[in-house]
């Protein structure tokens, strides 16, 4: 500090930040690229290990053996489900009552805002079965939920099944302390999101349910299964949830000791974890994993069931049963033992998971990267706006000072007439650009009507069609806005209006990558660069070219891409274009019935913003 | 049902005259009994009750305000074995002879359900209750769950339930008798069969039904000589059904509603299920400091009205003092549901006063529901001296009611909890950089900096002025 209050030296710093800002600015971005790459290589990286106490070393010795009962569970309920085309409900609390679960069922309905085309859905209605074991002699304060999404399609129906034989053999065990809840959804997510608003009493998303019945008290876990084969090669496991939240990774290592001890081959992302971590392949294979996390994080949507539990700070995790080609296959009972040494360690816990990580990236199952080593990526990306407003700040009060003082212009000299051009000279632009942010997010939805009168589509298609209208939209209306715009100081104009939208776009990004910094750091790669290089002089088809390339929109098909890469199923331009779409139509369905902040987020937040220096760019 | 949630323990100390005055018992009397219902499910459910009375004058002041009551509860304790000692250790024949043979820890808390009970109170000996008696009321109730204890068979005998028999009865003991309910099996005879078959039978009003219990005498020697002990034995001749059990006329249910760390609700739901009677209920909440109730959030519905209570009152907690006291009585219609529903905000409690487990969450006691419930057949009053007494667990007043108290769950509340394990790192790194940061920017912010000439000259000029200031002449 006291570098800053005097005044010689200040002048000195001030000098090497103008003079050398643009290596150091390269420098910034590349060293926070480089960051991120080497977040999967062994110095940061670390093994996962286990901090909770109860779940440690505990010994649990798994007994089921109900595969038979099982597959003929999952048999029964494929029958009665194909007879009556939806969940059956009669059979599900005939079943589960006879296992001796006490059994209520919850109906809900859902009308979506537009018609959902992927999953071929718009009024949705359907019920939830669930049954509560009581732990004997407790009083019902702690809960464990189990559950199976079942969507409109006949997948699934081994998860049931085997979740029925769970519960019939954990009815016969003596040692719970906490609740089981056995939960069945229909509509898979929506169904969830259903239940969950209905066991909080609460209505986040505008769902309309009949209220429950029995409760259990505080969720303390919760696992998701989805399985469709009698065999299983592989499990897979999910832990992005909605926003970009993540369970405790204790609930993650819990998982991966009994795949362990099983001895079952489970995956990350769909992606074995290497073994080797010493060459260079390890890493590499590692960081491909870690990609596909950060992509994953950065939707924000739920990647399983167990997304929704994250936002009532249930720790959750979803299994999915992956049967490929592999030779060796597992059967239910392996998946069994595995799930019933979880609920049995996880029925252990005296307190809630906290005492592990709840912000990490994974480069595999059995490795980690915590949130004090991965920040300094976003950071150093973040600086490079924080130095480039530094520039601004400095060469504007240079230009408004001019010689005043000989040559000694205090930063915080006042400099009243031209401050108030400068200010005034904002004010359109940032009124426009926030005003089609707005618009953004309003309209689509609001005048799906209108365009499905007035054009030849379908509501869903008319949504996703009028959100690209308005974003380019939004390319074209900053020329409008400056005739208002004084044109006293050409530069100070547009120097001011850059300030301001660096200063907003650090924030906004900083902010996010504080809460979700997959999407954070996303975006701050992309946008920066652009960001930093936009001014009305040099090569402007260059620069609108690059912001145009880094905008919101671009950003996502380029993810789209990279993650269909990344997952080893690349995609053509026609079949990357169909997939933006549909990506840009479930956003805005998602924000709509889970309440992901996504959509939210771009349209009134970076796509103004990202206007700002489109209107830097064409400035007059 | 959650009813009758096995509420951790709570020992309620009634004070005041015990019912009106009732003619010369015997004194220094024991009795004891078991009631053992087969439920349609399966299981079975057993209550040991013992009740001791002694008339030695306790010490008792003059004045005590015999209408004052205290409530104190611990939501937090489970019930476990070092309950159940010391329990057993108030009972005049331990378990050594008797029903109380039957009391083995290791059977009785592989149940499904377990509460354990103390009841004393003083009984007034005479009509101006110029003496007073004392009573040592015991009572232990567990249900033996058909899938765990009975490996999914659901015939019980004493031996499988207790893995004891009963041999001889409580030298001490004036009455020692087994019920059991035989109330809808006795007409066929077709479903549930009793070994040995009873010698007598006993009828009345539990709860608001008509019942029939079989009863064995241990007093009665026939009862034990003719095989040295008794070991009864449930046989279903049908197996029965997997239905939906029977609801209660008044059962409750309470959650936590809302998410995140900062507000939430209390929600009661209060369940009348008679077809065409309401009552009123008096429900009495204590709610810990911790959570600032707002009272004007209290609202109250039934059948989607308001439901105006006919009587609040509240008393409000003060900071680690004492807890809210909400008590009202409300009407609940016939068929209905009733929702209770009030929002609190979390407080933020001193570091020291976390518990050492502070994820854990805190525990909300529960609500405690009284009422006097209509019942379906006419009962006559109960006769204190007369009647079994598991007769006198529900109270009859005047013939077309019973009184029962029921406790809701208690609640788990997660409060903000800071990370513990490093709080004095966290905490003095954290005051350190703000402290540093806030002070040096609020400096650069406020002032503005001038650079001072420097004085030109130096030593020499100095001297020159000393000089020149010593001769009278201005200094250069």
């Amino acid at each position: 500090m006291g570098l800053l209050s005097d005044p010689v030296r200040r002048r000195a710093l001030a000098r090497l930040v103008l003079r050398l800002n643009a290596p150091l600015c390269v420098l910034s971005y590349v060293a926070g690229i480089a960051w991120f790459l080497a977040l999967a290589f062994p110095p940061l990286t670390q093994r996962t290990y286990m901090s909770e106490n109860a779940m440690g070393s505990t010994m649990v010795e798994e007994q089921f053996v109900g595969g038979d009962r099982a597959r003929s569970f999952a048999r029964d309920f494929a029958a009665y489900r194909r007879k009556s085309g939806a969940l059956p409900v009669a059979w599900l609390e005939r079943t589960m009552r006879s296992v001796g679960l006490e059994v209520y069922t919850q109906s809900f309905s859902r009308k979506l805002p537009f018609p959902d085309e992927t999953h071929e859905r718009y009024m949705v209605s359907g019920t939830n079965v669930y049954g509560i074991l009581r732990a004997p002699r407790a009083a019902s304060t702690e809960s464990l939920v189990f559950t199976v999404p079942c969507g409109s399609d006949s997948t699934n129906s081994q998860a049931v099944g085997l979740l029925l034989a769970l519960a019939a053999h954990f009815r016969g065990q003596i040692y719970w302390a906490k609740d089981i809840i056995f939960l069945v959804t229909e509509h898979d997510l929506l169904g969830t999101e259903a239940w969950l608003e209905a066991y909080h009493d609460v209505n986040v998303t505008g769902m309309q349910s009949s209220p429950l019945q029995g409760w259990a008290g505080a969720i303390q876990a919760a696992v998701a299964l989805e399985l469709s084969s009698d065999v299983v090669t592989s499990l897979d496991v999910a832990v992005e949830g909605l926003n970009g939240q993540l369970p405790n990774l204790d609930l993650l290592n819990l998982f991966q000791t009994f795949c362990q001890k099983g001895g079952l081959l489970c995956t990350l992302q769909g992606k074995l974890q290497p073994q080797d971590w010493t060459s260079l392949d390890g890493p590499l294979q590692g960081l491909q994993t870690l990609l596909l996390m950060v992509l994953q994080q950065a939707s924000g949507r739920p990647h399983g069931p167990h997304g929704l539990f994250l936002r009532y700070r249930v720790e959750a995790l979803t299994l999915r049963g992956i049967n490929s080609f592999r030779q060796y296959k597992y059967d239910l009972v392996a998946v069994g033992k595995a799930l019933e040494g979880m609920f049995r360690k996880l029925n252990h816990l005296l307190e809630r998971l906290h005492q592990s990580f709840f912000l990490y990236l994974l480069p595999a199952l059995s490795r980690f990267v915590s949130i004090g080593l991965y920040m300094p990526a976003a950071g150093f990306l973040l600086l490079v706006l924080g130095l480039k407003a530094l520039e601004l700040w400095m060469q504007l009060h240079e230009a408004g000072v001019g010689l005043e003082a000989g040559g000694g212009p205090g930063p915080s000299a006042p400099l009243p007439p031209a401050q108030g051009v400068g200010l005034a000279s904002l004010v359109a632009p940032l009124l426009v650009s926030q005003a089609m942010g707005l618009a953004l997010y309003i309209l689509p939805v609001l005048g799906q009507h209108v365009a499905t009168q007035h054009f030849p589509v379908g509501e869903a298609e008319a949504v996703v069609l009028t959100l690209l209208a308005i974003y380019v939209a939004g390319l074209a209306l900053p020329h409008n806005t400056h005739r208002v715009v004084s044109t006293q100081a050409p530069d100070r104009g547009w120097m001011a209006l850059k300030l301001v939208a660096l200063i907003y776009l650090a924030l906004q990004l900083g902010c996010i990558a504080l809460t979700n910094f997959s999407l954070g750091f996303l975006l701050a790669a992309t946008m920066v660069p652009a960001a930093a290089l936009t001014e009305p002089h040099g090569p402007r088809p260059l620069y609108a070219a690059l912001l145009v390339l880094t905008g919101p929109a671009a950003t996502l098909l380029g993810s789209l891409f990279l993650w269909r890469e990344l997952q080893e199923a690349p995609l053509s331009i026609a079949e990357g274009w169909q997939l933006f779409l549909a990506a840009l139509a479930q956003g805005v369905l998602e924000h709509y019935t889970y309440g992901a902040l996504l959509f939210p987020l771009l349209a009134l937040g970076l796509y103004p913003c990202w206007l700002l220096f489109w209107n830097v760019l064409f400035w007059k | 049902m959650a009813a009758a949630m096995p509420l951790a323990l709570v020992v309620l100390l009634l004070l005041g005259p015990g019912g009106p005055a009732r003619a010369e018992s015997p004194r220094d009397s024991l009795r004891e009994e078991l009631v053992i219902t087969p439920l349609p499910s399966g299981d079975v459910a057993a209550t040991f009750q013992f009740r001791i009375r002694w008339d030695s004058e306790l010490q008792r002041e003059g004045d005590t305000d015999h209408y004052f009551l205290r409530y104190a509860v611990l939501p937090r304790e489970v019930v476990c074995t070092e309950n159940l000692t010391p329990w057993k250790k108030l009972l005049p024949c331990s378990s050594k002879a008797g029903l109380s043979v039957l009391l083995k820890a290791d059977r009785l808390f592989h149940t499904r359900y377990h509460s354990q009970a103390v009841h004393i109170r003083p009984i007034c000996r005479n009509a101006r209750c110029t003496s007073i008696s004392w009573e040592l009321r015991q009572t232990l109730s567990v249900v033996f769950d058909a899938f765990i204890t009975g490996q999914g068979k659901k015939d019980w005998s004493l031996f499988r339930m207790f893995s004891r028999t009963l041999t001889e009865p409580c030298p001490l003991a004036s009455e020692s008798r087994v019920y059991v309910d035989i109330t809808n099996y006795s007409q066929d005879n077709e479903t549930v069969e009793v070994n040995p078959p009873p010698t007598t039978t006993y009828e009345d009003v539990i709860l608001g039904t008509r019942r029939t219990y079989a009863v064995y005498d241990l007093l009665d020697t026939a009862m034990i000589n003719n095989s040295r002990n008794l070991n009864l034995q449930l046989k279903w001749k049908k197996p029965p059904e997997n239905e939906a059990p029977p609801v209660p006329f008044l059962h409750a249910q309470r959650y936590v509603s809302g998410y995140g760390l900062q507000k939430g609700e209390l929600s009661t739901l209060l369940y009348n299920t008679h077809p065409y009677r309401a009552f009123p209920v008096l429900l009495l909440d204590s709610v810990p400091w911790y959570l600032r109730l707002y009272v004007h959030t209290l609202t109250i519905t039934s059948k989607g009205k308001e439901n105006k209570p006919s009587y609040i009152h509240y008393q409000p907690a003060q900071d680690r003092l004492q807890p809210h006291l909400l008590e009202m009585l409300i009407q609940l219609p016939a068929n209905s549901v009733t929702k209770v529903s009030i929002q609190f905000e979390r407080a933020l409690l001193k570091w020291t006063e976390y518990t050492p487990d502070p994820n854990h969450g805190f525990y909300i006691s529960p609500s405690v529901l009284s009422a006097l419930v209509p019942s379906m057949v006419a009962a006559k009053p109960v006769d204190w001296e007369g009647s079994p007494l598991f007769n006198t667990l529900f109270p009859v007043s005047d013939g077309s009611s019973y009184f029962v108290r029921l406790y809701t769950e208690p609640l788990l509340v997660n409060l903000p909890t800071p990370d513990f394990s490093m709080p004095y790192n966290v905490i003095c790194l954290t005051c350190t950089v703000v402290a540093v940061c806030y002070g040096s920017f609020y400096n650069l912010l406020t002032r503005t900096f001038h650079i001072e000439e420097p004085s030109t000259g130096g030593l020499a000029k100095r001297l020159a002025n000393l000089i020149r200031r010593a001769r009278g002449v201005p200094p250069l």
